[in-house]
């Protein structure tokens, strides 16, 4: 019988890590996010042009809103996809 | 006195002169009704994210003014959309950190802005080499132990 110890490396121990999310925002002290910098703005949106969560990003309420309205924005004036496939 | 952006796309298939007609204009107009142009900012042909009008690309625009009402927003926005030479538009009220941003982007200190991108991609780079090293570091060993066969051999 394997015992909890032996199984313990089956897998990845570094998967159930927690790594601390946090707003880069208020860490660099960023108070305006340009809806025209579309290669800044792919960093919060997902392969299909989606806004990815707060929970993946980790912005806070604040900057999140200031996030979406930069990327919609963004699409509107076709610096970014509404719909596609393998963004990045 | 309020800060505003518009941002418009100029349809390309127009000759350069008209494409610059066009932008300025909207630059006169905004002049006209008592504005203050900050800045105007020609971004370029740039290649659409989808095709507007069935065309793929379009040359950018961007006007920075400071405007004594709002008003005069909803004329310069009409003209915009009567104008068949533009093929899309974008009015945006800027805040106080927003003027500055744009302010620090004419002086070159964008960097200050993005540096947190350029921070991720150093991170990055960094893991790459050493990846790269690690695999430097690997087959080293077997070429000494290829040498050392083939001198055994001999």
């Amino acid at each position: 019988m394997a015992s909890r110890d032996d199984i313990k490396f089956l897998s990845n121990p570094k998967i159930g890590q927690k790594r601390d999310k946090y707003c880069r925002f208020r860490k660099f002290g960023i108070k305006y996010i340009d809806y025209k910098d579309a290669d800044f703005l792919t960093q919060f949106v997902n392969e299909q042009g989606k806004i990815l969560p707060r929970r993946i990003t980790g912005n806070s309420l604040k900057y999140q809103r200031k996030v979406a309205t930069a990327v919609k924005r963004a699409r509107h004036l076709a610096l970014m996809p509404y719909v596609t496939d393998l963004l990045k | 006195m309020k800060n505003y952006e518009v941002t418009f796309i100029v349809d390309p298939v127009l000759s350069r002169e008209e494409i610059e007609a066009t932008a300025q204009t909207y630059v006169d107009h905004l002049k006209n009704e008592g504005c203050q142009i900050v800045h105007v900012d020609e971004m370029g042909l740039r290649q659409l994210a989808y095709p507007i009008n069935r065309r793929t690309s379009g040359i950018y625009y961007c006007i920075e003014f400071e405007a004594p009402n709002g008003e005069l927003i909803d004329v310069m926005e009409l003209a915009l959309r009567r104008d068949e030479r533009i093929m899309r538009f974008l009015t945006a009220a800027l805040d106080k950190y927003g003027v500055k941003y744009n302010a620090d982007k004419r002086a070159g200190k964008i960097g200050k802005v993005k540096k947190k991108a350029k921070k991720s991609d150093d991170r990055k780079d960094s893991r790459r080499d050493n990846r790269k090293k690690d695999e430097k570091r690997k087959p080293a060993p077997k070429k000494e132990e290829a040498a050392a066969k083939s001198e055994e051999e001999e």
